[in-house]
C-alpha cells in the first residue's frame, strides 16, 4: 500500500510540476516551419472547393481542409492549444468568447484590404468592435419555415407559432437563447434582456402555449417540416431552403416584427503558424467572385457589398426575401449577444419552460 | 394436474416464445442498418421521403475516386475514410499485440502491483468518453510542451496522436477477451510441450498462440469496429489534416447530410460484413485443427 501511494505521489509530482513550471510559455508562437500550408478549420462541405482549388493555384500553396461540428467543439479543441490551424469560422457570439479568453490574433488591417467590399452594416459588430479578430463570412436568419399546404395561407408573423390552428404542429429549437429570443422579440423586448421580468414572460408565453408546441429540436425541423411531422418549424433560413429545393410546398419567412441574425466569421487562432498566409486566405475570400462563388455554393447571404452589386450573386437567392430580407425587415434583426449574469435568468426560465411544457 | 398443463404449456411455447423474442431484438438492431441501405439508393437529398430508386450516390462517391474535378465533399469524403482506416488497423495492431501481452502476464503471473494494473486495465471502458478524451488532450499538449522546452522539436496533434489514443482504450477489449480465453485454457498443454523439450518461445508460437488466437481475433475485430466509429476521443486528440469519418460526418451538419454518407456506410458495412465472415471461417478452421 505505501509503496502504491509513493508511486501514485511520484507520478503526480512528474506530471503537475512541469506543468506549472511551462503554463506561462503557453503563448509563444511555434516556429513557422510549415511555410506553404494553410491548415482551415471548419465546418465539412461549408465553403466551395473551387474558391480552396483557385487559391492554391494562385499561391502555390496546399490547403488542409479538417471539420469540427459545432462551434463549442471548436471552442474546446482551440482553448487546449492550437493544434496549427490557420483560419477557423466561428459564429457572432463565440467570437465574443474567443476575444475575451485572448484566444484570437488580431488581424493586421493593411493585410486585408478587401475589407472594404463588406456592406457597411456588417462591419463594426458588437461582438467585434471594429472587427479587430474577426471578418464577416457568411450570414443566416432565424425564422419560420412552414408548409404552405397545411396552413393555407402566409405567414409573417411569429404568432403563428402558437396559433391554436396548428395545435401540436410546431417545433421549436432545443436552443435556449435562440427560442427565448424569438419569444422576446415577439413580446417586444429585446433578444438580449437582461431583465427578469421580461424573461419570465417570455418562459410565461411558451408554457401557456405548449399544446402547440410538438418538439424542441436541435436543428432538425426541417426533416420534421418535409416529412410532414409539423406545419412550422423555427429554423435557420439555409436548413429550410434546403428541404424547399425539393418541396414546393414549403416556404421561409422572417417574421416582421424582427428575428435573430447569425453571423460567421473568419478567425486566426492564437498560435496560427502561418499569419500572414491565413491574412492573405481571408483577403482572397473578401474578393467579389470568390465570397459569391462561396454563396451560390451553399446558399446562406453574402455579406459582401461588391458581389451583391456586380449581381455575382445568383440572381434567384438575390431576389429571396428569406435570404436578403428588405430593409425594413433587416433593420429589426439583431445579433444574440452575451448577456453575462443575466444567463442565469435565462437558464431558470429555460428549465422552467422544458419542464412545464413536458416536450 | 395445473402444474402439468403448465409444463406443456412452456413446452410448447418455450422455444417459439424465445425464437419470437430473437426475431423482435435481432429485428430492432438491424432494421436501422436495412433502412439505411434502402435510402442510399433514394433520389432525394433527404432522408425522409422516397423519391424514387437511383445509383447517383454512388456514382457521386465513386466520382471523387477517379476525378479529379469531384466535389470536395466526396474528395474529402474519401481522405476521412482513409484516414479513419489508417487509425482503425495501426491501432488496432498496437493494442493486439500489447493487449495479448497484458493478457498473458496478468493470467499467468503474479506480480507487486498486477492488482493494481487489473483496476487500471478497466479504467478506459469505465470512465465517461469525454472524460477520456480531454484528458488525453491535456496529456499530450502537456508532453508536446515538455518535449518541446527539452528539445526544441515542436510536436503537434495528428494522425498519431489519435492512434495512441485509440490503442489505449483498445487494449482494455482485447486484454479482457484474450484472459477469458486464457483462463480456459488447460496449463497442462504448455506443460507437456515444455517437458518435450520445447522453449518458452517456442511453446507460446506452437501451443499457446494457437489457442488464444480466436480470442485475439474476435478482440482485434472489437478493437477496429471501436476505433472507426469513434468520434470523443478522436476530436479531442486530432490535429491538422486527420479528419476522420465520423469528424467530417458530423461537420455535415450544418448544411445537410448527403446520402453519399449512406453510400459510404452501406460499402463499408458490406466490407465489414466480409471481415467479420471471413474471421469466424477463420476460427472454425482453426478449431477443426485440434
Amino acid at each position: 500500500m505505501k509503496r502504491i501511494l509513493t508511486l501514485i505521489l511520484l507520478f503526480c509530482l512528474g506530471v503537475f510540476l512541469p506543468f506549472g513550471c511551462t503554463q506561462n510559455q503557453s503563448n509563444t508562437p511555434p516556429s513557422p516551419t510549415t511555410a506553404n500550408v494553410l491548415n482551415l478549420y471548419n465546418w465539412s462541405t461549408y465553403i466551395d472547393p473551387e474558391v480552396l482549388k483557385a487559391f492554391e493555384q494562385k499561391y502555390q500553396v496546399k490547403i488542409n481542409y479538417d471539420n469540427y461540428d459545432s462551434a463549442e467543439s471548436l471552442y474546446a479543441k482551440l482553448k487546449a492549444g492550437n493544434p496549427g490551424y490557420d483560419v477557423a469560422f466561428p459564429p457572432d457570439y463565440m467570437v465574443k468568447i474567443m476575444i475575451n479568453e485572448q484566444m484570437l490574433e488580431e488581424l493586421e488591417s493593411a493585410n486585408i484590404s478587401n475589407l472594404k467590399n463588406i456592406e457597411p452594416k456588417f462591419l463594426n459588430p458588437p461582438y467585434d468592435p471594429g472587427n479587430k479578430y474577426s471578418i464577416p463570412y457568411q450570414w443566416v436568419t432565424l425564422g419560420i419555415g412552414y408548409n404552405l399546404k397545411k396552413t393555407g395561407e402566409e405567414i409573417n408573423s411569429w404568432s403563428a407559432l402558437v396559433d391554436p390552428k396548428y395545435q401540436g404542429k410546431v417545433s421549436l429549437l432545443d436552443d435556449m437563447r435562440h427560442t427565448m429570443g424569438a419569444v422576446l422579440m415577439y413580446l417586444g423586448y429585446s433578444p438580449n434582456t437582461k431583465n427578469p421580468e421580461e424573461i419570465q414572460k417570455a418562459r410565461d408565453f411558451l408554457i401557456q402555449n405548449k399544446d402547440n408546441i410538438a418538439a424542441f429540436v436541435p436543428d432538425t425541423g426541417q426533416q420534421l417540416l418535409n416529412q410532414g411531422e409539423v406545419s412550422l418549424t423555427m429554423e435557420y433560413s439555409g436548413d429550410i431552403f434546403q428541404v424547399m429545393a425539393e418541396n414546393p410546398d414549403l416556404r421561409y419567412v422572417i417574421p416582421q416584427e424582427g428575428s435573430i441574425i447569425g453571423m460567421d466569421n473568419m478567425v486566426i487562432p492564437k498560435g496560427a503558424p502561418n499569419k500572414k498566409l491565413a491574412e492573405t486566405f481571408i483577403n482572397f475570400v473578401l474578393e467579389p467572385e470568390n465570397s459569391a462563388k462561396i454563396s451560390n455554393f451553399i446558399d446562406f447571404a453574402s455579406p459582401n457589398k461588391i458581389a451583391i452589386d456586380q449581381k455575382l450573386i445568383e440572381a434567384e437567392n438575390l431576389k429571396n426575401p428569406g435570404i436578403y430580407p428588405p430593409p425594413a425587415i433587416f433593420d429589426k434583426l439583431q445579433y444574440l449577444q452575451d448577456v453575462g449574469e443575466a444567463t442565469q435568468f435565462y437558464d431558470q426560465a429555460w428549465t422552467e419552460v422544458k419542464v412545464g411544457v413536458g416536450k | 394436474m395445473k402444474t402439468a398443463t403448465l409444463e406443456t404449456f412452456i413446452h410448447a411455447w418455450g422455444r417459439r416464445g424465445l425464437a419470437l423474442q430473437a426475431t423482435f431484438a435481432l429485428t430492432f438492431l438491424y432494421l436501422p442498418i436495412l433502412i439505411l441501405i434502402i435510402y442510399s439508393f433514394n433520389a432525394s437529398r433527404f432522408n425522409a421521403n422516397w423519391t424514387g430508386f437511383t445509383l447517383k450516390w454512388y456514382q457521386k462517391l465513386f466520382s471523387g475516386l477517379t476525378e479529379s474535378t469531384a466535389d470536395i465533399s466526396t474528395q474529402s469524403l474519401w481522405i476521412s475514410l482513409q484516414n479513419s482506416l489508417i487509425i482503425a488497423i495501426i491501432s488496432t495492431v498496437i493494442a493486439s499485440i500489447l493487449g495479448t501481452m497484458m493478457a498473458l502476464a496478468l493470467e499467468r503471473f503474479r506480480f507487486p502491483g498486477s492488482k493494481l494494473l487489473e483496476a487500471l486495465l478497466l479504467l478506459p471502458i469505465i470512465i465517461p468518453e469525454i472524460t477520456l478524451g480531454v484528458s488525453l488532450l491535456v496529456f499530450f499538449t502537456l508532453v508536446f510542451r515538455i518535449l518541446e522546452n527539452l528539445t526544441g522539436i515542436r510536436l503537434t496533434l495528428g494522425l498519431p496522436s489519435v492512434i495512441i489514443s485509440h490503442a489505449t482504450f483498445s487494449i482494455a477489449f482485447i486484454t479482457i477477451t484474450v484472459r477469458a480465453r486464457l483462463a480456459d485454457l488447460d496449463p497442462a498443454l504448455e506443460e507437456a510441450a515444455l517437458d518435450l523439450g520445447a522453449n518458452e518461445w517456442k511453446t507460446f508460437w506452437r501451443v499457446t498462440f494457437p489457442l488464444i488466437f480466436p480470442a485475439i481475433l474476435s478482440g482485434a475485430l472489437l478493437a477496429f469496429t471501436l476505433s472507426l466509429d469513434d468520434f470523443v476521443v478522436t476530436f479531442f486528440t486530432t490535429g491538422v489534416g486527420a479528419t476522420t469519418l465520423p469528424l467530417f460526418v458530423y461537420g455535415m451538419i450544418k448544411l445537410s447530410i448527403t446520402p453519399v454518407i449512406n453510400a459510404i456506410s452501406t460499402l463499408m458495412l458490406l466490407a465489414s460484413l466480409f471481415l467479420v465472415i471471413s474471421s469466424l471461417k477463420l476460427q472454425d478452421q482453426v478449431s477443426v485443427k485440434h
